[in-house]
């Protein structure tokens, strides 16, 4: 039963894997008439020499050709070769990876904890226009553009307040402001749900009758709102990793630090289709096993979905 | 009388700006118990949460007291509260089934009870656990203590509300309409583990219940309600045996299951309107294997009279209603209607069809389109068919509209204008413009208020006697069906339990199941004690 | 069962201010984008000689920039261009994703599972990630920055409104038209698109502010208008270079960014649909 469940589960999440290929393929490679092309006419390339460029990248193959071969590649960790710097794309994403993921990192924990912290201030805090004023607090965040949010934190604290070093800065100096401009939006619909969750948990009746129970505002929360309120959040998992990937993207152009960021806005200004592609890629696959592993984990810490199905 | 257990006194309550009860004053002496009798809006819940101090966020006291022993606890801060919750007083909650923390296992929560009040020994804890659960009639208790909730039925869900209820020997249990939720025969036997549990305790009950019969059983005293103020109060032979006030008069007299009349003796009908034979619904169930949800199933239901379907959850009585009306193909059998194949029918044929049946659904408030205003919800179904000049529709809505008894005013309105009883009376019109000869009626006043009810039972039987409208009946309630329809079928678990005319089927039922369902009907001490008074 | 169990607050008519000065902040843009020399006597585009990054005064509310052209004229002339994206990349999601999502939610079967596949790919990629490929394809450019904006939207259009589409299939009253006699096709434009139909307008507000955001970010990042159309996001990025002398410079835009995002936010909550 279970294991019935599990295959379907990785089958559908290898087919959504494949589509996202396909979709990548067709818009960075296939459709545009050919990135190659564009590229070296610029550099005022003869034709012959084109042509010689085209079979080595093999863009003169028919396009299943072309297709089954990155395919291929793919399927094998050989993501290509980038156009403009002429190495191999794993090599470049491996370079830019580990300083993007720590950065998503710390803005993902500082965004948690922004938002359980808005969350808890917007349905326990003590005075209810206090409550009201930071219930509004996640619109506030979602409507402000990262790179704005970026720049404005640099002005305030670097020009203003001089509290953080922009010649020489300590790695936490560099870091401290990147993570807080990516967390800001990404703590808004986290609080969002949060809030509303809280909000249902609260008016659940199972929660009236722990307090005939005797139980004291602390009790409900640490013994029943808690978990059922924190739980329906797993699911914003994958959401959040793309516009996390996205607030990096962005912050990192903001604040000029290497990582997949800078990579992504050279690969779209020098047309690196292969770049291109093999983060598009990635980052789907990324999301799509986060979403496995929500999905997988989730009846674990649910025993309403693990008990059903053990039972049906 | 001794000295009271509670005593309220004066009660006034608030949300917001609305005054929702007022004047509000009653006494429960120990092991006594008083029956809260109101419809919807009457008050009667927001005075029992009043009694435990759990009014929500927006209500407060406005005045009096709520004294306990003696003690008036209506100001006190919520930390001194809570220290009773639990140990003086208790509650049985309305809805089992979301009463309990889904993701808790059932011992853990009877258990928080104990935690709560002060024990922290483990094996202690666990020990009592396991003997409440057995008091409640869980077995195997150890069992039962690590399920999660969902895996128990609403019936067993609601002992283990009933055993958190009991668990420190309370002296007082508000038990907010603890067994609405459930089916007769289930609710019956919740009851009677409440009433045996509370004498062997000596406990006082606070019963609030919009069923008369309920209170007529099970309480002492019965204090009648209505838009927060208290319209009678007494013993329950007063009450029910010489009411002074014309609501609760109107209540007696309304409600289903203290009344014996019929509103019209029963008839033998005409030709045969709708045939069911060998009737057999499928649905596909998980891992491929189909669930039966009707298995065999016939009757007949003759022009002119009434055809019953009872049964509880899981009956299989909607379903077969539901394909007599054309909603479901039927996986085998037959469903003759006026001479017609059901079964047979497919498109443009169905669509034909559905002139001559119309279903009347249990929720208005769903059923109704609620973009549309009153009269286009009423006029549509003259749209479907052939045309029909504007000014001719009209017409029709407004004599429709007349016909069931709606204000012409009404029906420019959206349905959430509307009362519960309102939008009923508009979902028959639009059941009747068509001018159709079955009318399939699921469970169609069963979410009513019972003066609301017996408004649209009269208007139903009415229609029936001038239209010569022919009724599938399909309810939970026996009372109701004893009162209005003159053949009745009794389902369990899709099968046929017992089918007759009315009176021999409810005076002298043959099978075991049908005397069970019968004898669960609350209420069944009111005529002995409407007798005894003289 | 009794007036405990009603939420009491729902029932009264509450003064919204919020909606109503959320409604004037859009009608004064809209009015910037439609008439912006009403607004402002200054070019957006030609420079004052000599008058570069002036600070805040009566002769330039918002100062003048690098070039010695007038904020406050570029940052009005720049609405222009932020919202007739904002409605381009709305129309395309709203139009595409909606028709999908009705039709994938209408037909059911092998449609349903096709249109919700692919759903599930666009949404796999992040949205940034995706509106660049798609500028990739489409070139640079404002219109091309909207439509690929748009398509990143048509996943959430075609969810949003498959999921109405089926919660209104079934409930009772579109049982109920089929029973007295409703064809398929006066049902579904009876029952069925107005009752699915007023969360999908509810997102196309919330939409159309995310859409001033993330054109404002292809703008920011150089894939949007060329220099020198004022632009929002552009404005931000000219503005940054002069950081430390002129703060509002990229305050200005960004703030009328902030305050048109939130009030599409807030109408979009207002018309009822799915909170964000």
């Amino acid at each position: 039963m279970m294991a019935r469940h599990l295959a379907q589960r990785v089958g559908q999440a290898l087919l959504v894997l494949a589509a996202t290929f396909t979709l990548a393929f067709l818009l960075l490679q296939a459709l545009p008439g050919d990135a190659v092309l564009i590229k070296f006419l610029e550099l005022g390339l003869t034709p012959d020499q084109l042509a010689e460029i085209r079979l080595a990248y093999g863009a003169d193959a028919p396009l299943w050709r072309q297709y089954l071969h990155t395919a291929g590649g793919f399927l094998t960790g050989n993501f290509g070769t980038s156009i403009r710097a002429g190495v191999p794309v794993a090599q470049l994403l491996a370079e830019n990876l580990p300083a993007t993921l720590l950065l998503a990192a710390l803005a993902f924990a500082a965004a948690s904890l922004l938002a359980l912290l808005l969350a808890g201030l917007a349905t326990l805090g003590g005075q209810s226009w206090l409550r009201g004023l930071v219930r509004s607090v996640p619109s506030l965040f979602v409507a402000v553009p990262v790179f704005w949010l970026g720049i404005m934190l640099i002005q305030l604290f670097s020009f203003q307040l001089g509290w953080i070093s922009i010649i020489s800065p300590e790695p936490w100096e560099e870091l401290a402001l990147p993570v807080a401009t990516i967390a800001v939006p990404i703590s808004a619909p986290l609080a969002q749900v949060l809030i509303r969750n809280i909000d249902a948990v609260l008016a659940e009746p199972f929660v009236a009758v722990a307090r005939a129970k005797g139980a004291s505002h602390a009790w409900v929360l640490r013994w029943h709102v808690a978990r059922n309120a924190l739980l329906p959040t797993l699911t914003m998992a994958g959401v959040l990793f793309g516009e996390l990937l996205g607030g990096a993207v962005v912050t990192e152009a903001v604040f000029g630090l290497n990582g997949l960021g800078g990579l992504t806005q050279q690969a779209v200004a020098n047309q690196d289709v292969a770049v291109l592609q093999a983060i598009v890629v990635v980052s789907a696959a990324a999301f799509v096993l986060i979403n496995l592993a929500v999905d997988l984990l989730y009846p674990v810490l649910d025993p309403r979905l693990a008990r059903g199905r053990r039972a049906a | 009388m001794t000295a009271p257990l509670l005593e309220v006194e004066d009660l006034a309550i608030r949300y917001d700006d609305r005054r929702v009860v007022q004047d509000v004053a009653f006494r429960i002496a120990p092991g006594e118990v008083l029956a809260l009798v109101g419809e919807s809006g009457s008050g009667k819940t927001t005075t029992a949460m009043a009694v435990l101090g759990l009014l929500p966020p927006n209500g407060r006291i406005e005045r009096g007291a709520v004294r306990l022993a003696g003690t008036d606890i209506a100001g006190w801060p919520e930390r001194r509260l809570a220290a009773l919750r639990g140990a003086r007083m208790s509650l049985v909650p309305q809805d089992p089934v979301t009463s309990l923390n889904p993701v808790r296992t059932v011992g853990a929560q009877v258990a928080e009870v104990l935690r709560i009040h002060g024990e922290r020994d483990e094996r202690r804890i666990r020990a009592r656990v396991i003997e409440l659960l057995e008091r409640v009639g869980l077995e195997p208790a150890a069992l039962r203590a690590s399920q999660y909730p969902h895996e128990l039925s609403g019936g067993m869900r609601q002992r283990v509300l009933i055993a958190i209820a009991v668990a420190l020997r309370p002296a007082l249990i508000v038990a907010d309409e603890p067994t609405s939720a459930l089916d007769v025969t289930v609710q019956r036997r919740i009851l009677d583990l409440l009433d045996e549990l509370r004498r062997q305790d000596g406990t006082a009950v606070l019963l609030v219940t919009h069923d008369l019969g309920v209170a007529a059983d099970r309480a002492d005293r019965i204090v009648v309600l209505r838009d927060g103020r208290i319209q009678e109060a007494g013993p329950v032979r007063q009450v029910l045996g010489a009411p002074r006030s014309a609501y609760a008069r109107q209540l007696l007299r309304d409600a289903p299951s203290l009344s014996t009349h019929r509103h019209r003796p029963a008839s033998a009908g005409g030709d045969i309107a709708v045939r069911v034979h060998g009737l057999v619904q499928d649905f596909p169930g998980r891992d491929g294997v189909p669930f039966r949800a009707v298995d065999g199933v016939g009757f007949e239901l003759r022009q002119g009279t009434t055809h019953a379907l009872v049964g509880e959850s899981g009956s299989g009585k909607t379903t077969t209603a539901r394909c007599v009306a054309g909603f479901l193909r039927p996986t085998a059998g037959e469903v003759t209607v006026c001479g017609t194949d059901v079964a047979a029918l497919r498109g443009e044929a169905l669509r034909q069809f559905r002139r001559q049946v119309q279903l009347v659904y249990q929720n208005p408030y769903a059923s109704l389109d609620p973009r549309q205003t009153v009269a286009r919800s009423v006029e549509e179904p003259l749209l479907n068919f052939e045309p029909v000049p504007a000014a001719e529709r009209r017409h029709r809505v407004e004599a429709m509209a007349e016909r069931v008894g709606l204000p012409r005013d009404l029906l420019a309105r959206q349905p959430r204008a509307l009362s519960g009883g309102q939008r009923q009376r508009v979902a028959i019109a639009r059941a009747l413009i068509l001018q159709p000869r079955v009318l399939v009626l699921d469970e169609a006043v069963s979410a009513l208020d019972v003066t609301v009810q017996a408004q649209i039972l009269a208007l139903l039987e009415e229609l029936q006697q001038s239209l010569g409208l022919s009724y599938l009946f399909v309810s939970h309630d026996l009372a109701v069906v004893r009162q209005i329809a003159d053949t009745v079928t009794v389902m369990r678990a899709g099968r046929v339990e017992e089918a007759g005319p009315v009176e021999p089927v409810f005076h002298a039922p043959r099978s075991d199941y049908a005397r069970e369902l019968i004898d669960a009907i609350p209420g069944r001490t009111a005529p002995q004690i409407l007798e005894s008074v003289p | 069962m009794s007036g405990a169990a009603l939420p009491l607050r729902a029932g009264l008519p509450r003064l919204r201010p919020g909606l109503w000065l959320a409604c004037a902040v859009l009608a004064l843009v809209f009015a910037w984008a439609v008439a912006p020399s009403l607004f402002t006597a200054r070019s957006p585009v030609e420079g004052i000689p000599g008058a570069q990054l002036l600070p805040p005064s009566w002769a330039h509310p918002l100062g003048t920039d690098g070039l010695g052209r007038d904020q406050l004229a570029r940052v009005v002339y720049g609405a222009r261009e932020s919202l007739a994206g904002a409605f381009v990349a709305v129309a395309v999601g709203l139009l595409l994703g909606t028709g999908l999502g009705v039709l994938a939610g209408a037909r059911g079967g092998w449609v349903d599972a096709a249109v919700m596949r692919l759903v599930d790919t666009l949404l796999a990629i992040p949205a940034l990630l995706l509106s660049l490929s798609i500028i990739i394809l489409l070139g640079f450019g404002s219109i091309k920055a909207a439509v690929a904006v748009g398509i990143v939207a048509v996943a959430q259009f075609a969810r949003l409104s498959r999921a109405e589409v089926l919660r209104v299939r079934a409930s009772d009253y579109v049982e109920a038209a089929f029973g007295s006699g409703g064809r398929f096709a006066a049902v579904l434009w009876r029952h069925v698109l107005p009752n699915s139909l007023t969360s999908v307008l509810a997102l196309a507000a919330l939409q159309f502010g995310s859409a001033i955001l993330a054109l404002s970010t292809l703008g920011f990042l150089g894939y949007g208008a060329p220099p020198p159309t004022p632009e929002w996001g552009l404005l931000i990025a000219e503005g940054r270079d002069f950081l430390a002398r002129a703060w509002w410079l990229t305050a200005s835009p960004g703030l009328v960014v902030v305050l048109v995002v939130l009030s599409a936010e807030r109408i979009g909550r207002g018309i009822g649909g799915p909170s964000p």
